[in-house]
């Protein structure tokens, strides 16, 4: 288990199908694709990667990044009971709370430090004793989770020395569990800042093994999963379907799914999560038979729980596509020494059946993708195991885990980067968040929404894109955005020589095109 | 900003805040605020400029989080829907290098989209590391020969009332006076019809409800020299110094624009709102009242008359289905009593309506409208809202979009009245809208179906079938995430939901008629009925 890395088994298997779409409809395409995954193909090379090109301008225009603080924020807020509280300007969570609103379509709780002209100077650590013991009093909540802004990294906060003076200041409080995280907005992206902050929960909240007298294994059918921020409610909830066919206990941490999915509650009114994994979980996290980690930007958590507990774990960089699934689900067979349920087995034939059906429409299309790291790897694989190309890839920040993605080169930049590239290769549909309306208005090519803020669409927030079915699925919605395309349609030619009816003539001579043959 | 800049800009003459130790611009209180920045008012105040390139000097939250998502329309330009920032990265802000990211930022925006102006926000970040905004600015004003206006409201600075009133302060000082207006077309004024040019201060074209608003005043010859600041162009809001009249319109946040204005320009100004057939004929009169043409007055009076008589007709059906209904409306400042006046023309009765902005003037008019005991909500926590919601029986939650789903999470009907709504409700047209949308979601058929709870939980338990707290209390065994405290306290309001005939009276009156905490079964049946009873 501890052999399978982040990149091993996965990567190489999508370029391949890739090589072998384009050969059934185009021996070019298959050349093409053979050399520019070339090194993917054989197992042992494979650090080689797209090439990175680095932020080379000063300003960004239509950021496509959303911030650390976002992301860690994000985290906090798949925990049950929990109130993050932003230490910042109170703006740092407004904009916030409009961003996950507008995206969710759900209340969001999020409090802030509200640092003015005297605490951004003379310092903020009575804000932020002011502001725990101000939740405190008034929600009595499970948890508040302290991400912090690029303000008071800034001003240079020690946010644990805070938290340790709010701890000797109220001890009445002691109950509430309180997690600080670094998570300025100049470092990072969402995907990192979610990451750190599931980090900081383990380390505050997973006790050590020995300490804690837990032993891997002790509770057989439990089995952690760590989640990454490109994974939907619906994908996590699909998530925890399948971990139960094979008769396992899946916690999921954060279970983003369990707080965020847009369900109604019985109470009319909550100012904390109304779900999420429940804080007493995280005791019992080094019991576990084993721990599952989707995602490439989820590696130090996983790292640190690994140290912490013991429990051996099983990293998958992305769910989309049949490698990847096929993976994942030996993998579920193993732990639990199940067979694979035959439902499984149906959804993988349906997959199958649906690359069939997909891959005339995809097979060389031609896609344009920005999105966090770990997300826009599995969309450039899935595509290549379909035979589409992504020829315009951008991410907001640089990550290891973008070797694995199957594209010439990678971005760090931002939408009109995106615009550029996706217009110079020729682009013919793009994937990225809601505000690629605009950019493929201008393109004058489709869009499929995926990643955040989709503020423009109800229900975003709940698509399935991982495991067999969501993957058929995303096929099926790229194809037909294809098909909508009618590309290679032949434009009607109208002979000067063929026997026009009346009528018709006339109309035939009003076309500018054919104006020059008929005089 | 120095320290007595924002005092200055806090101590405002013309805001009757200023006289009351409550002021609205009070300080926020950490763990338990809402609400925006500085930045974030200034960035709102001035991003409807259209041709401006609008850069967000800091790192990637301020723009990252916000860019593209209000509902200000433009008649031509787009530049202003894109969202451009130094996005600062940590070795920018160790090694200092925001100045010189700034600088080329400013000249890579101008040579990308060649916009009639650059603003440039500061944020906290540069503002605390001590970056010379206005400096640079400066520099790259001479240096690429575009206006380059520096913007400084970093968030920590106060509040978003704050930053408003900066960003409008900056327009004044920087703007303003910039060129004279162009001449009126010719053939469009004669003896008899005098074109005069006006401004309209704080009007952010949401949704487009401007060119509801447009039309009329054309016909009556009043030119909009610049509204700041929806669907404005930078050399628009270079000549407002040149309006004969300007009017605020709903929100005390820029008033000292308009106070400003007047010390300077001698220009007049007076407070209204588009909102609802009463105040949109309201401002007419007000103009041209300041205006003093008696021709356009009589033209006014004649316009209004023709307009009210058509928005009357048209009404009626919707007053049919409206009447009687109770709304709680929950909002700031002036729309406070603007919509109180535009519901009430649609003859729904306002239970409640908030005043955590408005000033001693707005409660006054609040009190005339609603009568002397109307219910006044200072404190919008969701919870207040709620509880309030069901102790007055009210029908439907009219309130800005961040209480939208707090209202469909307690399953009431919700009409959003702010910023990011979708729908124009200013002018004589916008009220047909309103009056639309609020029929729309009243009569939707979904409320009983939300409130239902599956039928197999109903084995047992006897009364009513609906969904509500009072019910969710009664069984703990559904009570995963809810506290039963919080829950039994809305079902005693709810249970006073009822007689919605009584509730055409005064409010007051109509508070004795409804039912005792005790009387959970005279729920109000619904007019799509799902109760079951067991």
């Amino acid at each position: 288990m501890a052999e399978q890395t982040v990149t091993v088994g996965q990567s190489n298997r999508g370029p391949r199908n890739a090589g072998q779409a384009g050969a059934l409809t185009d021996g070019q395409t298959a050349e093409r694709a053979t050399a520019r995954t070339g090194a993917p193909v054989s197992t042992q090379t494979e650090t080689v990667g797209p090439t990175i090109v680095k932020r080379n301008k000063a300003l960004s225009v239509g950021p496509l990044k959303a911030s650390a603080t976002l992301g860690a924020t994000l985290a906090f807020l798949g925990m049950h009971r929990s109130l993050p509280m932003l230490h910042g300007s109170q703006g740092c969570t407004a904009f916030g709370k409009i961003f996950f609103i507008q995206h969710f379509r759900e209340p969001m709780p999020m409090q802030t430090t509200a640092m003015d002209q005297v605490s951004t100077i003379m310092g903020g650590d009575d804000a932020v004793v002011e502001g725990l013991a101000t939740i405190c009093k008034k929600h009595d909540p499970a948890l508040i989770g302290l991400p912090t802004t690029g303000l008071v990294e800034t001003q240079g906060a020690d946010i644990k020395r805070a938290v340790r003076q709010f701890r000797s200041a109220h001890p009445e409080f002691e109950q509430v569990a309180v997690v600080p995280v670094a998570s300025p907005d100049y470092s990072g992206c969402l995907e990192t800042g979610f990451n750190a902050a599931v980090r900081a929960l383990i380390d505050e909240l997973v006790p050590k093994a020995t300490a804690a007298g837990t032993r891997p294994g002790r509770r057989q059918r439990q089995v952690n999963v760590l989640v990454g921020s490109h994974l939907t409610t619906g994908d996590i909830e699909h998530l925890k379907d399948l971990l139960e066919r094979f008769r396992l206990r899946p916690v999921v941490l954060p279970d983003i799914a369990d707080a965020l999915d847009g369900h109604l509650a019985d109470s009319d009114y909550n100012a904390l999560t109304i779900g999420g994994t429940p804080l007493d979980e995280l005791a019992t996290l080094g019991d576990a038979a084993a721990t599952l980690v989707i995602g490439g930007s989820m590696a130090g958590a996983a790292d640190l729980l690994a140290e912490r507990t013991g429990v051996p774990d099983h990293r998958f960089p992305h769910l989309m596509g049949l490698d990847a699934m096929d993976r994942f689900i030996a993998t579920l067979a193993e732990i639990s020494a199940e067979p694979v349920p035959e439902r499984i087995e149906r959804q993988r034939s349906q997959l199958q059946d649906a690359m069939l059906d997909a891959h005339f429409a995809l097979g060389q299309a031609r896609i344009a993708l920005a999105a966090d790291a770990d997300l826009l790897v599995g969309f450039t694989q899935l595509l290549a195991s379909l035979g589409a190309e992504t020829v315009a890839a951008v991410a907001p920040t640089n990550a290891p885990s973008l070797r694995a993605a199957v594209t010439n080169e990678i971005k760090i930049g931002d939408l009109e980067d995106l615009e550029q590239l996706a217009r110079a290769n020729a682009a013919e549909v793009l994937i990225t968040n809601s505000h690629g309306v605009q950019t493929a208005e201008r393109l004058g090519i489709p869009l499929l929404r995926a990643g955040f803020p989709q503020f423009d669409l109800v229900g975003g927030w709940q698509r399935q894109w991982i495991g067999y079915s969501g993957s058929r699925q995303t096929l099926f919605d790229l194809a037909n955005i294809l098909l909508g395309l009618h590309k290679g349609e032949i434009a009607p030619y109208r002979s000067r020589l063929k026997q026009w009816p009346e009528g018709e003539r006339d109309s035939q001579s009003q076309d500018p095109h054919q104006g020059v043959a008929v005089a | 900003m120095k320290q007595k800049d924002i005092a200055a800009l806090l101590d405002e003459p013309a805001c009757e805040h200023n006289d009351k130790g409550k002021s609205g611009c009070a300080k926020p209180k950490p763990g338990a605020t809402a609400g925006g920045c500085a930045f974030d008012g200034a960035q709102i105040a001035l991003l409807p400029i259209g041709d401006v390139a609008h850069i967000v000097h800091g790192s990637i939250a301020c723009a990252g989080s916000a860019w593209d998502n209000r509902g200000s329309r433009s008649t031509g330009p787009s530049l202003y829907k894109l969202g451009m920032t130094t996005d600062l990265t940590e070795q920018d802000v160790i090694m200092g290098r925001g100045e010189k990211r700034l600088f080329h930022s400013i000249k890579q925006a101008i040579d990308s989209y060649d916009p009639a102006a650059v603003f440039v926000y500061n944020t906290c970040v540069p503002a605390l590391i001590g970056d010379d905004v206005d400096a640079v600015c400066k520099a790259a004003a001479e240096r690429f020969g575009k206006p380059v206006i520096s913007v400084d409201a970093a968030g920590f600075y106060g509040t978003k009332n704050l930053g408003n009133r900066i960003a409008g302060e900056t327009m004044v000082k920087q703007v303003c006076g910039g060129r004279e207006p162009d001449p009126v077309p010719p053939g469009i004024e004669r003896p008899d019809f005098k074109v005069h040019d006006i401004s309209l201060v704080g009007e952010y074209n949401i949704a487009g409800e401007l060119w509801h608003v447009l039309p009329v005043l054309d016909e009556l010859g009043l030119r909009v020299l610049c509204t700041l600041s929806g669907d404005a162009r930078f050399h628009e809001v270079q000549t407002m110094h040149r309006a004969e009249a300007n009017m605020m319109v709903c929100s005390k946040a820029m008033i000292n624009v308009a106070r400003k204005l007047e010390q300077a320009f001698g220009t007049p100004w007076f407070e209204g709102s588009f909102y609802g057939v009463e105040d949109m004929s309201r401002a007419l009169r007000d103009f041209a009242r300041l205006l003093a043409d008696p021709d356009l007055t009589r033209r006014t009076e004649a316009l209004i008359a023709r307009e009210e008589a058509r928005l009357d007709a048209a009404l009626e059906p919707c007053r049919a289905r409206l009447r009687g209904k109770r709304v709680l409306l929950y909002t700031g400042g002036v729309k406070s009593w603007s919509i109180v006046s535009a519901l009430q023309d649609l003859g729904m009765t306002v239970v409640a309506t908030g005043t955590r902005k408005s000033t001693e003037d707005d409660k006054a008019r609040i009190r005339a409208l609603m009568g002397e005991d109307a219910v006044m909500i200072e404190d919008g926590n969701p919870r207040n809202l709620l509880d309030l919601y069901w102790r007055e029986g009210a029908d439907i939650m009219v309130a800005g979009g961040r209480n939208q789903y707090t209202a469909l999470k307690a399953r009431i009907p919700f009409l959003d009245i702010n910023q990011e709504r979708e729908y124009g409700y200013a002018g004589y047209d916008g009220m047909l809208e309103l009056a639309r949308q609020l029929c729309l979601t009243i009569e939707s058929p979904i409320w009983p179906v939300v409130r239902s709870a599956p039928p197999w939980r109903l084995a047992g338990s006897a009364g009513g079938g609906a969904m509500t707290p009072s019910t969710a209390a009664a069984e703990p065994s559904v009570a995963a995430g809810t506290t039963a405290a919080s829950a039994a306290r809305t079902g005693q309001g709810q249970a006073k939901r009822g007689q919605d005939s009584a509730a055409a009276g005064a409010s007051a009156g109509a508070r004795e008629h409804r039912g005792t905490p005790s009387d959970t079964t005279s729920r109000a049946p619904t007019q799509a009925q799902t109760t079951v009873e067991v």
